[in-house]
């Protein structure tokens, strides 16, 4: 009386996949920007990492492997080629962060206002793919430096003045909409 | 060193605290700079002030970023998509599974409920910890009146919320004052009230702030007396050296005031 090699595989692969159903559609959602493309994307990811399971390390980080292989199927889809045409080629990312003061009239005192999640929200979606998706890993995802720098496959000094970057873009992002709405 | 000299180096030693704010916020400083760092914002307003902005944005977009939720129906179709598929009858085998998962389960709820407990303790000793410094303190209160309508908006633009205190004409309490406090890094009210000699404090802060009972539950902690609510998003804590019904009536006066805002 004994389990079949390949059921036993997808027991332990949706033993540690389906815990991260809810938050890898998040994101899914966060980079497509569109419910039926997320679900297709989510579903070609689990597809995929289930037939890729055989190569994954066992006791390596699972979160980080199976968030590289829904980034990469969305970087090679339609939606992420577009995104990825508004990256600027040249950006120096490993140079210098001019830390600014936060003034005590930024947002930030104002966002704990539920009322303005959406306006946080709407700057999040506005913001350039490589701000957004580093900006989400580490502040919702709550991912270490280590594991995004795995993830996206770039050096932790890129991923410290990316995500520096990518927050102050967003906090203008928010000041703007603020000065906007009045 | 003229003036000039010495602002424009302090303003240089800011920016350098500074650029590794959002390391130590994530958590991604090492120990000793962490510790370094811990120090310098005790004695800094502005770069502490500066560190309280920062975290109430990281608070701010993990909230908003975790906007989308999947369907149930998606998720079930993704579910048998991937799941395991027994080709024989495995009654025998899932029984197994499910004792092991039914022992699993009793462990992870144990070892839940123990961690649940001990967070809970050491909350409760920092309240203890703000309540008998506050009182030590030559200055316990930063805004002193027995008015509430002194007191309640002199919190404004202090804490990150705003609370109701009750009308306490025909009672026994008396407001002394109240001062912003600090848990975790995070803003709250500490009123300070008074019943005969005795000094009761009542703090305030977001619900969120810690995963206690949801329900009003009364405690002890060293000795003291405290009764805790939530309501409308925040928690109450209401503490100190007085008699259990004293804090109760407190708390109930609080929790009626809470409701009616």
């Amino acid at each position: 009386m004994c389990v079949s090699a390949d059921a036993q595989q997808r027991g332990t692969f949706e033993e540690l996949a389906m815990p991260l159903f809810n938050q890898l559609y998040n994101f899914a959602h966060w980079l497509a920007q569109n419910r039926d493309e997320a679900e297709d994307l989510v579903q070609e990811t689990y597809v995929k990492a289930l037939r890729g399971f055989a190569t994954f390390q066992q006791g390596t980080n699972f979160r980080a492997w199976i968030y590289r292989i829904l980034r990469n199927t969305f970087l090679t889809s339609r939606t992420g080629h577009k995104a990825t045409m508004t990256v600027p080629l040249n950006e120096d990312e490993d140079g210098p962060v001019v830390e600014a003061a936060t003034d005590t009239q930024t947002p930030e005192a104002i966002l704990i206002d539920r009322d303005h999640q959406d306006l946080l929200q709407s700057a999040l979606e506005e913001l350039p793919l490589h701000f957004r998706e580093i900006v989400l890993l580490c502040d919702v995802e709550e991912m270490s430096y280590q594991e995004m720098a795995d993830l996206l496959g770039i050096p932790i000094g890129t991923v410290m003045s990316r995500l520096s970057r990518g927050r102050a873009a967003l906090r203008a992002g928010v000041q703007q909409k603020l000065q906007r709405a009045g | 060193m003229s003036t000039d000299d010495a602002t424009q180096q302090s303003g240089t030693q800011h920016d350098q605290w500074r650029a590794q704010l959002d390391r130590y916020l994530d958590g991604e400083l090492p120990a000793d700079q962490m510790r370094a760092l811990d120090a310098h914002l005790r004695s800094c307003p502005a770069c502490s002030a500066d560190a309280l902005a920062r975290v109430q944005f990281k608070r701010a977009v993990k909230t908003a970023g975790a906007r989308f939720a999947p369907s149930a129906e998606f998720r079930n179709r993704i579910q048998k998509k991937i799941g395991a598929k027994p080709g024989r009858s495995w009654t025998f085998t899932w029984s197994l599974v499910g004792a092991f998962a039914l022992l699993l389960i009793a462990g992870l709820l144990t070892a839940y409920q123990q961690r649940r407990n001990f967070r809970e303790q050491q909350f409760y000793n920092e309240i203890a910890d703000l309540h008998v410094s506050t009182l030590a303190s030559s200055n316990p209160v930063d805004v002193i009146s027995t008015d509430r309508h002194t007191v309640k908006p002199w919190f404004q633009g202090k804490i990150p919320f705003t609370f109701n205190l009750p009308e306490l004409q025909n009672t026994d309490f008396t407001l002394v004052g109240g001062r912003v406090t600090y848990l975790g890094q995070v803003p709250g009210a500490h009123l300070i009230y008074q019943i005969r000699k005795h000094q009761i404090s009542v703090f305030i802060f977001p619900e969120d702030l810690v995963a206690l009972h949801t329900t009003p539950h009364d405690a002890k902690a060293h000795s003291f007396n405290l009764h805790t609510f939530a309501q409308d998003g925040l928690r109450y804590i209401v503490f100190g050296d007085v008699a259990r019904e004293d804090i109760d009536k407190l708390s109930a006066m609080l929790q009626s005031a809470a409701h009616s805002s």
